[in-house]
């Protein structure tokens, strides 16, 4: 409870607080919990290790997982790039990287389809060179959520890179510290929890993806099928029962990874003796 | 962030209101392919019922992949008609929405049947894979675009009509199986309906051969002036019962009930069954149509879903449901 504070209005702001949480994410996660109630315990393990459920699981949290990692790294060096290097356009550029979060995912999916399939401009030329097929394939996926999760990486370094002061690589270099070591023993620990915030927002943003990936993965079962597509199926089967089983289950992983990713990023936090 | 919530929702009040100012209103739940068709025939209803009874009404489409309008339907999408792909559908809106009685296939001429469609495929100019007949379709090498009959009515039809060619002409169930799974084996994309196989197979360039409803591979020659594919027709293939019906409840909660009976009864009107024949459709009337319309569908042996699988029910159960024969193309 608040003690006598300058700022007036604890309570209208918490009951504004609750009000919202309570209409926006409790409540229909409870009807999600209710609709799920129907079933009984057997139902819902025989759906859920069903083994195009168990494929389609895999399929989501693997490529989710490859892409928040790739993201990662190249969402570091573009941060790194915005924030240390002057160059002309740059403010465009950094425009430019927030582009995802505000097209709808749907274009970026046919927009990425066009430029990835065997026929695109990009699709064609890996296709001759390489002979690797992105779209309708799992890779088309991992492509898709890389796009998608690039800004919150991006988004979540930048800031952090930007108040590090580069006194401390310069103390590093004058104690004689190389290039490698400045980086790996003073700039990563200082940005490692942002990076982790970054890359487990990707990956849980991914995992829920579903506008953008549908159009570039080909949809086939067991391969290329994302469990949110799963759950669409099982509503258009009418199955509500299965299809909120598996929602269920989506949302305790998710509920469980982000506890775990809060962690690690404590434990990261610590370990580096900072707060 | 609290402004533009409200003044989103603001405009889209604002929208759903700008449909109201006609007298009465009414919406027609369909599935992917027949909003040419429907737009053609609603602007020549308004004008009938405008000299019949001096109302002024209008009439709003939604279309989309069939199992996913049908559910809107029974989650409360407010259709004062549906008319989709097949009578399962329907069957679904009377039985888990009860909205309608289950006896509604027989309040209108022919099983509610205004006009049918059949399964043919649509190949690239030139026909360069020499595709003839289903079997064709399942040769190494051959590259078919289908959508999911998981949650696409003319994808069903599309895979039933491959399993009858199978199992007349390979004599058994097992055999049938087979062929299906080789089939499936060269679809390299499973859109979630008709429209977007469609896209993939003529804007994306994928693929040797597209099954499709004889419509909507019509529709695609219309529109490419160039004369970049041609239609090929099997010797066999399905007889895609198109049904419609009315939504009593909603109908009774609207006070629609006169002007949506009117509306379906018009598509089996002459002026009804003249535009489906122009929009590719095969009027039940064919005296009514335009006899050049009609030269344009090919003869060919058509079975009926009833004939062959003892009704929607039965098929569904035994080749989309979970577990069915579908599914086990795919189990590996």
């Amino acid at each position: 409870m608040p003690q006598s504070q300058i700022m007036p209005g604890f309570r209208p702001a918490i009951s504004f607080t609750l009000l919202y949480l309570s209409l926006i994410v409790l409540i229909p996660i409870s009807a999600l919990l209710l609709k799920s109630l129907q079933l009984s315990w057997d139902e819902y393990w025989a759906i859920l290790t069903s083994k195009r459920v168990l494929a389609s699981f895999r399929v989501s949290f693997v490529s989710s997982l490859i892409a928040a990692v790739i993201a990662g790294f190249l969402g570091f060096v573009i941060a790194w790039t915005l924030v240390r290097y002057p160059f002309p356009g740059k403010k465009l550029f950094d425009t430019l990287i927030d582009l995802p979060f505000a097209l709808p995912t749907a274009v970026a999916g046919i927009v990425l389809t066009a430029i990835y399939e065997p026929k695109g401009w990009v699709g064609k030329l890996v296709m001759d060179t390489v002979g690797v097929q992105i779209a309708f394939k799992p890779l088309g996926i991992v492509f898709a959520l890389i796009f998608i999760g690039l800004p919150f990486v991006v988004r979540t370094i930048e800031p952090v890179l930007q108040e590090f002061d580069t006194a401390m690589e310069e103390a590093a270099a004058c104690l004689g510290a190389s290039r490698r070591q400045a980086f790996v023993n003073v700039i990563l620990p200082n940005i490692l929890p942002a990076a982790i915030t970054g890359v487990s927002l990707a990956f849980a943003r991914g995992v829920g993806e579903y506008g953008s990936v549908i159009f570039i993965a080909g949809n086939m079962p067991y391969i290329s099928e994302i469990v949110p597509l799963l759950i669409i199926t099982k509503l258009e089967q009418y199955d509500y029962a299965g299809a909120t089983a598996i929602g269920l289950t989506m949302l305790i992983l998710s509920f469980l990874l982000l506890l775990m990713i809060n962690g690690l990023q404590c434990w990261v936090r610590n370990r580096n003796g900072q707060l | 962030m609290k402004f533009t919530t409200l003044l989103s929702s603001l405009a889209v009040t604002l929208l759903l209101s700008g449909a109201a100012f006609a007298d009465r209103s009414i919406l027609n739940v369909s599935y992917d392919p027949t909003r040419e068709l429907y737009q053609e025939v609603n602007k020549e209803f308004i004008k009938f019922w405008k000299e019949k009874t001096t109302e002024t009404v209008s009439i709003q489409q939604s279309h989309g992949g069939g199992s996913k309008q049908t559910r809107a339907v029974i989650d409360g999408l407010e259709a004062d008609v549906v008319t989709l792909a097949l009578s399962y559908d329907i069957d679904q809106i009377a039985e888990k929405g009860g909205l309608l009685p289950k006896d509604w296939q027989n309040r209108l001429p022919n099983n509610s049947i205004p006009y049918t469609s059949t399964i043919v495929f649509l190949v690239r100019k030139g026909n360069p894979q020499g595709i003839k007949n289903w079997d064709d379709l399942a040769r190494p090498g051959v590259s078919v675009i289908t959508p999911n009959p998981k949650t696409s009515g003319g994808a069903r039809y599309n895979y039933l009509a491959a399993w009858v060619f199978a199992e007349k002409n390979y004599g058994n169930k097992d055999a049938a199986r087979d062929f299906v799974k080789r089939l499936y084996k060269n679809v390299p994309v499973l859109d979630s309906g008709a429209r977007g196989s469609s896209t993939t197979f003529i804007q994306r360039g994928i693929g040797d051969v597209l099954i499709t409803w004889e419509n909507e591979a019509f529709l695609a020659l219309k529109e490419s002036a160039g004369g970049d594919y041609e239609i090929v027709v099997p010797p066999t293939s399905i007889k895609a019962e198109t049904p419609v019906a009315v939504v009593d409840s909603i109908v009774k909660k609207h006070g629609t009930q006169d002007l949506a009976e009117a509306y379906l009864q018009y598509l089996y009107s002459p002026v009804g069954q003249k535009l489906a024949a122009k929009h590719f459709y095969r009027p039940y009337h064919p005296e009514y149509a335009d006899p050049e319309d009609l030269k344009r569908f090919p003869k060919l042996e058509m079975f009926t879903v009833s004939e062959k699988f003892g009704g929607w029910p039965q098929a569904q159960k035994e080749h989309f449901d979970d577990g069915g024969t579908f599914d086990q193309i795919y189990t590996p």
